[in-house]
């Protein structure tokens, strides 16, 4: 699989690490509340596993160590969009 | 249907009269339009044989097996066909013993060949931090009574002359080796099952894909299906490698995700390995077929995917790994490569529970290691489905254990589907 990289054009997938689905960035904010457990819980371990387009977080381990959003169907393994994390993070209203 | 018995008089007696009296090994069948008592979703290894240990253990005997595509096209056809027990933890190791014993039976109870092969499992050492961990994994192993052998650097190479024992990153310390391990042929698990539970009176039903869940007041009442709605008064989805999507249609999330797994055969060649020999630190594993190809694997291609073929990155990887333990395999030509879907599971161990659906149960998340587990996965699964308790050697196996904290994470990793 070639990662068409944003900043550095396309990269062989080998070069990055897989970390899972964009959910990982959304991490729960309210860890001071009993009833974050729940929260952390399906943050942590449910997924929604998706057969179709997959928003997922690789990193660019052996290149400039940015992390990815990649946009990839995971029955053809088609990429389709890659962007920076960090955009994506703060266009979430996180911040980097 | 059939109900002859195998023997070698049988062949015989066949051989003799012309070879018509063989009938089709097992029946195929349509959907009943009254129903079952129990539906299994999955005719792989795992749904056959729940299918066959519900009739034959619980008397239940009005089952449908639902497949998709044809019995035993999915992961019972694609595995590298190797048993073995050599778990740790407490929550694992009882139950994979009790498969192997399955398996040591499983032949005489089938009445069918399935090649059972206890050549030896050997797993290779390569450093005293490792070392220490095989032991403590030898003594878990010792406490189930699932037997082990420890083996010192002398006796692996006197065994295993092709080993390169000197190499410069692994060289080879000693070895763990659990002489009842081994391989099976692993289609005719699918084909012994199938007939084992055919004869019993179970109904296989071919190319019938389950496209919904009738689900009324948080009770599952039967299946959505392309050969049309099937009532059923219980279902056992079995789909690992699957699981997401199917369970998806039930509006479940589960703690899996799908990745790929690829496998590896050589051109056939004389015997040369007479066991299987595992080398985890560089992740590769071998075993050579009866009809001589090596058979050989490594790790997961890493990403989630549904697409049952991986990339080449990983083959590379993966030969690389043959090539730095048994140098000998770089002169064999690769004959087949293929790959199949995992249910990667949050701590790499499986599943088989009720879900929060009434009388919609979940088998699955067997990461890599399903095949070694089918007898097992099938006798605590049809106890669970028969008795709506967990069988003694699975109560570990809950959907539930990350919310409680009690994962069974062999490696240790952590919720890293990818690392398991």
């Amino acid at each position: 699989m070639i990662i068409n990289h944003p900043l550095l054009g396309p990269r062989d997938s080998e070069e990055f690490v897989y970390l899972g689905s964009t959910d990982l960035i959304d991490r729960p904010t309210n860890w001071e509340e009993d009833a974050s457990s729940e929260d952390f819980y399906q943050y942590q371990y449910i997924r929604d596993n998706i057969a179709g387009n997959h928003r997922e977080l690789w990193y660019h381990e052996q290149g400039d160590q940015s992390w990815l959003v990649v946009t990839r169907n995971t029955i053809t393994h088609e990429i389709t969009n890659v962007e920076l994390a960090q955009d994506v993070s703060r266009a979430m209203g996180r911040g980097k | 249907m059939s109900k002859t018995r195998y023997s070698a008089f049988k062949v015989l007696k066949e051989a003799l009269t012309g070879h018509k009296g063989w009938e089709p090994t097992w029946r195929d069948a349509e959907p009943k339009a009254d129903g079952y008592d129990v539906i299994i979703v999955g005719g792989g290894g795992h749904g056959l044989a729940t299918a066959y240990y519900l009739a034959k253990n619980h008397g239940i005997t009005n089952i449908a097996v639902l497949e998709k595509g044809w019995i035993g096209g999915g992961n019972v056809g694609r595995n590298t066909t190797i048993i073995r027990s050599n778990y740790l933890l407490p929550g694992n190791e009882p139950f994979y013993e009790f498969s192997m014993q399955l398996w040591e039976n499983l032949e005489q109870d089938l009445n069918y060949n399935a090649m059972v092969s206890q050549r030896g499992i050997m797993n290779l050492i390569h450093s005293d931090a490792q070392r220490d961990a095989f032991i403590r994994r030898g003594n878990g192993m010792l406490f189930a009574d699932a037997g082990c052998e420890y083996l010192e650097a002398k006796e692996v190479k006197e065994r295993y002359p092709f080993l390169d024992m000197n190499n410069a990153r692994f060289p080879i310390k000693a070895a763990l080796a659990q002489p009842r391990g081994g391989t099976v042929r692993h289609d005719a698990v699918a084909w012994g099952y199938a007939r084992g539970a055919s004869d019993l009176g179970v109904d296989i039903i071919q190319n019938c894909e389950v496209t919904g869940f009738n689900i009324e007041n948080g009770k599952c009442l039967g299946l959505q299906t392309t050969k049309g709605d099937i009532k059923a008064g219980r279902v056992g989805v079995c789909v690992a490698g699957s699981s997401g999507r199917v369970m998806a249609k039930a509006g479940i999330k589960l703690p899996i995700e799908s990745h790929v797994l690829q496998a590896f055969v050589t051109e056939g060649l004389k015997p040369v390995m007479d066991n299987v020999i595992t080398f985890g630190a560089g992740h590769f594993y071998c075993s050579q077929s009866d009809k001589g190809g090596l058979v050989f694997g490594g790790d997961i291609d890493g990403y989630n995917s549904y697409a049952q073929r991986g990339n080449l990155p990983v083959v590379e990887d993966v030969c690389s790994g043959g090539m730095a333990i048994m140098p000998m395999i770089g002169r064999a030509r690769l004959l087949r490569m293929w790959g199949g879907l995992m249910d990667m599971s949050m701590d790499g161990s499986p599943f088989i529970d009720s879900t929060e659906i009434d009388e919609l149960f979940f088998n699955g998340g067997w990461c890599y290691g399903g095949f070694k587990a089918t007898p097992a996965s099938g006798y605590c699964y049809a106890h669970l489905l028969a008795t709506n308790s967990s069988h003694e050697v699975a109560t570990a196996y809950k959907l539930d254990r990350f919310r409680r904290g009690a994962m069974i994470d062999e490696k240790g990793v952590g919720a890293q589907p990818n690392l398991h």
